[in-house]
């Protein structure tokens, strides 16, 4: 199992600061939320993490490891390197834009492993059609098109694609907040039982709360590029929250609240 | 708060040409009255729901084919309008003065090339004739109402200056200034984040209580009496709508499966309610794994 250290993360947009000196841990198969409004940066965070977005400054390492030896000697040091990637695999918000419209599942499936040099022919094959059930769709949907599946199809066609290079870290970035309720909920279960089966850590970003408490042991609440407070889920549930910004999302989560009437 | 209906809709249909020459019925057989209450819509994509929205103001994508045993509006004034048989002319007038409908995205719904202001005036222009100087003080009256703080410089804006919470309050003070009877709102808060939509319905919710005149009257010509107008809440968000309005018509493969006041809605029966109500996360009740809602073939039928 691996884990995540984040050392004052910078990630700066024409001079503005969209992450602003970030440093927080992801122990090794930990499932760690973070929450915030629009433009609270949980997003750039996990688009650092994965190597998508420049970084301005601050260092992110990989700990714990298969090979046992702390933060790692052969753990990968670039962040978007290949084999950084190796590690670490992120699922998007929206499954109607973040798979290829004129590709096939399979063809979706395979990009990965060419990448990445992994198999060849039927092994490949095989690994995709593995992939495919482990997700629950099984191998039926291989030669489908995005346009030819559901929402919730689509979110497990991302998540089997994430998931094929075997990576011990999973970015979720709102996974679920395009989908219906009762495609959420399979969705959630979907994500914690894989979670539970290979040991994987989770990075999960949502603006619902009930979301990240359901999924995520620890959560960080952000705010303007910067943390604004760390706590459990259960701390959370129980509403024992120190700040009142916090405390203000969590107001927001509980709903409308009529006066008078 | 029951009172003579403003909106009288009976076995409604809205219906698609397929390719292969059939029809495809989206919404199929639904009835209901609005009174000057909150009425929700809840039901997830393809239920319908907004298809039902959209035929009740006319908005329907040409080639459909929409079908009603009545389709009423009943405004002040006495007499009903038949929605379904009036000519385009008198539909036009109705849609923007007397019902408005809030839609879900401020991105894609307000004109990205007009400034804010002279799209709010732009519906007082086509509906009351008042002068430019009134036209400008309602429109500075109506973003004002939706709780922006210096509406003289917003007006001045456009739509991609602001962010999509004062996008969606410039678009309620759209539909508002004209002050409608009736308020068709579909998904209008969840395209905004948690905090800015609670402040969304709070504006919503102070506008059809006082009725879009009540605050104000005797200052601008042309308004009504304020007494409440009626609204209709479509949304996928079960929870949202029961905490907003005061009924909530269920809807499921275009029929509505349950209709039940919003306070009783724990006590919900059919098995679509109550499943969508239990496979959400709860902050406080981990249930682990979530319950799945099971479809049943019945439910459609």
């Amino acid at each position: 199992m691996i884990g995540l250290r984040v050392d004052g993360l910078r990630v700066v947009y024409d001079g503005f600061a969209a992450v602003d000196g970030l440093s927080f841990e992801v122990a090794p198969g930990e499932s760690f939320g973070i929450v915030g409004e629009s433009g609270s940066g949980k997003s750039t965070v996990l688009r650092a993490l994965c190597g998508l977005a420049p970084l301005a400054g601050g260092r992110i390492a990989f700990t714990g490891s298969g090979s046992g030896s702390g933060s790692g000697s052969n753990m990968p040091a670039e962040a978007g390197s290949k084999a950084w990637c190796r590690q670490m695999q992120m699922v998007f918000q929206d499954p109607y834009g973040s798979l290829h419209p004129r590709h096939t599942v399979d063809r979706l499936l395979a990009e990965p492993l060419a990448i990445h040099g992994i198999g060849q022919g039927r092994e490949r094959e095989a690994r995709i059609e593995r992939a495919l059930d482990e997700v629950g769709l099984g191998r039926g949907f291989r030669f489908r098109y995005p346009h030819q599946l559901s929402g919730g199809q689509r979110q497990r066609v991302a998540i089997a694609r994430a998931l094929i290079l075997e990576p011990p870290v999973l970015l979720l970035d709102e996974p679920t907040s395009a989908l219906d309720a009762s495609v959420q909920a399979e969705v959630l279960n979907l994500l914690e039982a894989l979670r539970a089966q290979r040991g994987l850590s989770f990075v999960m970003v949502s603006h619902d709360l009930a979301v990240v408490t359901h999924l995520c042991q620890r959560l960080m609440v952000m705010r303007r590029g910067r943390a604004v407070e760390m706590l459990a889920a259960e701390d959370l549930a129980a509403q024992r929250v120190q700040t009142d910004y916090t405390q203000q999302l969590m107001q927001a989560a509980a709903g409308f609240v009529r006066v008078g009437v | 708060m029951p009172t003579a209906p403003l909106l009288t809709v009976e076995d409604l249909r809205v219906a698609y040409p397929q390719r292969d020459g059939g029809l495809q019925e989206v919404v199929r057989g639904v009835s209901f009255t609005l009174g000057r209450e909150r009425l929700g819509i809840v039901g997830e994509s393809g239920s319908g729901k907004s298809q039902t929205g959209r035929a009740i103001m006319g908005l329907t994508a040409p080639g459909a084919v929409v079908s009603a045993k009545t389709l009423r509006f009943d405004g002040e004034g006495g007499r009903g309008i038949d929605l379904l048989t009036c000519p385009p002319q008198q539909r036009r007038a109705l849609r923007g003065g007397r019902m408005a409908m809030v839609l879900q995205d401020p991105k894609f719904s307000l004109s990205p090339v007009m400034r804010i202001g002279a799209q709010i005036e732009e519906t007082l222009r086509t509906h009351l004739p008042v002068s430019s100087s009134v036209r400008r003080a309602r429109m500075l009256q109506a973003l004002a109402d939706v709780g922006i703080e210096d509406p003289a410089r917003v007006a001045r804006l456009y739509p991609h200056e602001v962010s999509g919470g004062m996008g969606q309050r410039a678009m309620i003070a759209m539909m508002l200034v004209a002050g409608p009877e009736l308020l068709i709102a579909d998904e209008p808060t969840s395209a905004l984040d948690v905090t800015v939509q609670l402040q969304v319905l709070g504006i919503l919710d102070k506008l059809v209580r006082a009725g879009s005149g009540g605050q104000h009257d005797g200052q601008h010509d042309g308004k009504r009496e304020g007494n409440g107008m009626g609204l209709i809440f479509i949304s996928h968000d079960l929870r949202l709508v029961s905490s907003f309005c005061d009924r909530v018509l269920v809807m499921y493969a275009g029929r509505v499966v349950e209709e039940i006041a919003a306070a009783e809605l724990h006590h919900a029966r059919h098995p679509y309610t109550r499943g969508l109500l239990n496979c959400l996360p709860q902050l406080g009740a981990p249930a682990h794994p979530l319950p799945v809602l099971q479809r049943d073939e019945a439910w459609s039928r």
